[in-house]
C-alpha cells in the first residue's frame, strides 16, 4: 500500500511538473490532498501492521502522518493564495506545487519507515524537495539561502551514512546484518558499543540539520527565511518532525543498552546548547520570519531536554512536537498576510498590524500566546511535563538556567509581537494598504485550537497512541 | 596491495594539503578515483559480478572522469582564478593534516575489532576530517565543493571496509555520492557561477537577522 502511495504520488508530481494549465495544476494538487487523506485513512485501518517490508503504521508514525496530514490542507490552501497574489508564470507554479507534493510525500514516508536506511533514503529527497521550494523566487537571497541548504544537508545525510556503516559494524558483532529498528533493538544487547557510541554520534549530528538544534541549526533557518511562507510553515513543523523521528527511532535502541546514559548526556548537552544559541539571536533578531525559525529551535531543544531527562519526559516530547507542528505553522501562514500589508520582513518597519487586519492581528496575538507556552495553549501541559521531568531526573541546576533562558525568550518574543502588533511603524504610508480576507486566517485559528484541546483535552486515543510509541523506551 | 594503495591515498591528503592552484585540486580527486578502482576491485572481488561492475564503472567514470572534467570546465567557464586562497598558510595545513592524520591512528589503535581493517578506519576518517578542514579553511565556495567530494570518497573507503558483508550499503554510498554531487554541481553549475561572478564565501552573507 504504502509502494501505491508513493507510485501515485510520483505520477502526480510529475504530471503537474510538466503541466502549465491553471485549473488543472490546482485540481492535481487537491486530487493529491485527497490522496494523502486516503492514505492516513488506509494507515490508521491497518495500524500495527507492517507494509511493504520497510514500512510499519506504528503508533509514533500514525501520530505524525495524521499531524502531517491535517498541516498539508492549509499549506495547500495558503500556497494557492500565495501563488494567486504573486501571479506566478505557469512554469514556476508548477515546479512549486510539484516540490510540495514531493516534499510532503518523502516526509510521510519518512514517518513510517523502520528501516534506518530508508529513513535516510527519504530524508535525501527532502533535502532535495525542499530546495527546490527554497529555490522559488529565483533571486540572489534564495540562491544563497538553497546553497547553504544543500550544502549542509548534504554534509549531514553524509554524517548519518557514515553512522549507518558504524551501526553496520557493530551490528556485525551480534552477527547480523539486517539495520530494521526491530532488528536493531531486539539484539540491542550484543552490539558493539564502542561501533554504536560513533553511530550514535553521528547519526544523531546528521539528523540534527532536519529537527533544528546545535550543531547543524543554521541551514534551516536560512532555509525558513528565503522559501516562501506556506512551504516554510511544512519545514518548519513537519520537517523537523522527521528529523526527530531519525533520532527517536534509533534512541529507543540505544536507550536499551548499557549505554543509555551517555546518548542522555550527548542529546542533552546539544539540547541545552541549542536553547542557549536560541535565545542569543532571538535577542538581537529583527527579522520576523526568522524569529519564528529561531522559536522553532527553543522548542526542539526544549522536546530533547525531555527525552533527555526521561521519565514523564518521552511523553510529553512526543506531545510537544505534534503541538509544536500546529501552531508554528499557523505562524508561518499568518506571515504571508503580514508581508502583504507592510511590503517587509523586519520588525522595525512593521507596526499597528490591528489597524489593518484585526482578524490576522488576533492569529500573531494567539500564536505568540501559544507558541510562549502560556495558559490555555496545548504547549503550556507538555512545557509542564518536560519540567516536572528534568525536576525528577534531579537536574534542578539545569532547570533553573533554562526557565531563564526561556524567560529572557519569551521576554524578546513579545517585545517584538506587541511591537508589530500595536506600535506604528515608522515612515509607513498606510494609503495603500490591501485589505484582506478574515476568511484566511480560518485555518490559523482551526490549528491553534486543534493545539489547544489536544493540551487540555487529550482524547483517550490520543493519550493511548502516545504512551504506546515510548512503551519500548526503559521507565 | 591494496594497503599501498591506501597508503598513496592519504599520501594525496597531504598532497592536497599544500596545493597551491585548484587544477592540483583537481587532479589529485582524479587520482583519488583512480586509487579508489583498484582498491575496489581488490577487496570486492568475490562479490557479485554485475554488482562489481557497477561500483567498478562508478569509481572510473564518475569519481575520476566526471566530477573533474566538470569542475575544471567550471573552473575555466566562471573565470575562477587558479589560487586556492587558503586562510592558513600550508606550512599550517600540512601540520594540521598531519595531526588528524595521526590522531585517527591513535583512535583506530584504540578500537579493538577482528571485523575492520584498521587501515580502512584510519583512512576513511582522516579523509573525512581532512574535507572538512578544506571547507572551513579555504575562501572560495568551488574549494567547499571539492572538499565534499574529499568527504564522499572518504565514506566511500568507509563503505568498502565493509563492502564484503553488507553489499547493500556500498550501494547506498553510491547512490548518495551521485545524488549528492548531481545536486550540489547542479546548483554551482547554473546559478552560482552566473549570480555571484567572483565566486567567493564572503559573498554569501546576505542573509541576516536583522
Amino acid at each position: 500500500m504504502v509502494v501505491i502511495y508513493l507510485l501515485g504520488s510520483v505520477a502526480v508530481v510529475l504530471t503537474l511538473f510538466f503541466s502549465r494549465n491553471k485549473q488543472f495544476v490546482y485540481s492535481l494538487l487537491g486530487l493529491f490532498l485527497v490522496w494523502q487523506t486516503w492514505f492516513t485513512l488506509q494507515a490508521c485501518l491497518h495500524f500495527g501492521t507492517t507494509d511493504s517490508v520497510y514500512f510499519t503504521f506504528d503508533s509514533l508514525g500514525i501520530l505524525l502522518l495524521i499531524t502531517l496530514s491535517i498541516v498539508a490542507v492549509p499549506a495547500a490552501i495558503h500556497s494557492y493564495i500565495y501563488i494567486e497574489n504573486h501571479f506566478e508564470p505557469p512554469r514556476s507554479r508548477s515546479i512549486y506545487l510539484a516540490s510540495l507534493i514531493l516534499l510532503i510525500m518523502a516526509i510521510s514516508a519518512g514517518y513510517l519507515s523502520n528501516h534506518i536506511a530508508v529513513t535516510w533514503i527519504f530524508t535525501e529527497i527532502t533535502t532535495l524537495s525542499a530546495s527546490a521550494l527554497i529555490y522559488h523566487h529565483r533571486n540572489k537571497l534564495a540562491l544563497e539561502g538553497t546553497w547553504k541548504y544543500v550544502f549542509i544537508c548534504a554534509i549531514s545525510i553524509t554524517f548519518i551514512f557514515i553512522g549507518i556503516l558504524f551501526l553496520s559494524l557493530s551490528l556485525q558483532h551480534a552477527g547480523s546484518d539486517n539495520l530494521s529498528f526491530t532488528n536493531l533493538l531486539a539484539r540491542s544487547d550484543e552490539l558493539n558499543p564502542i561501533w554504536l557510541r560513533l553511530a550514535f554520534l553521528f547519526i544523531f549530528t546528521g539528523f540534527t540539520a532536519k529537527l533544528g538544534l546545535v550543531p547543524m541549526f543554521t541551514a534551516g533557518i536560512d532555509a525558513k527565511d528565503t522559501a516562501p511562507a506556506p512551504a516554510g510553515a511544512l519545514l518548519a513543523s513537519v520537517l523537523m518532525n522527521l528529523g526527530f523521528v531519525g533520532i527517536f527511532r534509533f534512541y529507543i535502541v540505544i536507550a536499551n543498552t548499557p549505554l543509555l546514559h551517555w546518548a542522555q548526556l550527548v542529546v542533552g548537552t546539544s539540547a541545552f546548547l541549542s536553547l542557549f544559541v536560541a535565545t542569543v539571536y532571538m535577542l538581537k533578531v529583527k527579522n520576523i520570519k526568522r524569529m519564528f525559525a529561531y522559536s522553532g529551535i527553543e522548542h526542539m531543544g526544549i522536546v530533547m531536554l525531555g527525552i533527555a531527562a526521561g521519565g514523564i519526559g518521552y511523553y510529553a516530547a512526543i506531545l510537544h512536537i505534534i503541538l509544536h507542528a500546529f501552531v508554528k505553522s499557523t505562524l508561518f501562514f499568518q506571515y504571508n498576510q503580514l508581508y502583504r500589508v507592510f511590503q517587509n520582513k523586519s520588525i522595525t518597519h512593521i507596526g499597528n498590524y490591528f489597524k489593518y487586519n484585526p482578524t490576522g492581528a488576533m492569529v500573531l496575538l494567539l500564536g505568540f500566546i501559544s507558541s510562549a507556552a502560556m495558559p490555555p495553549s496545548g504547549l503550556f501541559v507538555s512545557e509542564f511535563l518536560i519540567f516536572k521531568s528534568m525536576f525528577d531526573a534531579g537536574q534542578i541546576l539545569l532547570l533553573v538556567v533554562v526557565l531563564l533562558l526561556l524567560t529572557m525568550i519569551i521576554w524578546a518574543f513579545g517585545k517584538n509581537i506587541f511591537k508589530v502588533l500595536f506600535v506604528p511603524a515608522e515612515g509607513f504610508n498606510d494609503a495603500h494598504v490591501v485589505r484582506t480576507s478574515p476568511w484566511e486566517s480560518l485555518s490559523q485559528f482551526l490549528l491553534l485550537a486543534t493545539a489547544v484541546y489536544l493540551g487540555l483535552n487529550p482524547p483517550p486515543i490520543f493519550v493511548q497512541l502516545l504512551k504506546e510509541s515510548i512503551i519500548l523506551l526503559p521507565h | 596491495m591494496i594497503h599501498i594503495l591506501l597508503i598513496i591515498f592519504i599520501i594525496t591528503l597531504f598532497y592536497m594539503s599544500i596545493a597551491n592552484r585548484l587544477m592540483t585540486y583537481i587532479k589529485v580527486l582524479a587520482l583519488q578515483g583512480v586509487l579508489l578502482f583498484f582498491v575496489v576491485f581488490i577487496q570486492l572481488i568475490e562479490m557479485n559480478p554485475v554488482n562489481l561492475a557497477f561500483i567498478l564503472l562508478e569509481t572510473i567514470v564518475f569519481k575520476s572522469l566526471a566530477v573533474p572534467f566538470f569542475l575544471s570546465y567550471l573552473l575555466k567557464r566562471n573565470n575562477i582564478t587558479r589560487e586556492a586562497e587558503p586562510f592558513l598558510p600550508n606550512f599550517v595545513s600540512l601540520v594540521i593534516t598531519t595531526a588528524i592524520v595521526v590522531v585517527n591512528i591513535l583512535i583506530a589503535n584504540a578500537i579493538e575489532d577482528s571485523h575492520l581493517d584498521k587501515i580502512f578506519f584510519v583512512v576513511a576518517l582522516s579523509t573525512l576530517f581532512f574535507g572538512l578542514y578544506i571547507i572551513a579553511t579555504r575562501r572560495k565556495i568551488i574549494t567547499h565543493v571539492m572538499g565534499y567530494m574529499v568527504i564522499e570518497n572518504g565514506v566511500f573507503v568507509l563503505s568498502l571496509a565493509i563492502g564484503n558483508e553488507m553489499p547493500l550499503l556500498v550501494n547506498l554510498g553510491i547512490m548518495l555520492d551521485i545524488f549528492a554531487s548531481v545536486l550540489i554541481l547542479g546548483i554551482f553549475m547554473n546559478k552560482i557561477g552566473d549570480v555571484f561572478k567572483d565566486v567567493d564565501v564572503d559573498q554569501l552573507s546576505n542573509l541576516k537577522d536583522y
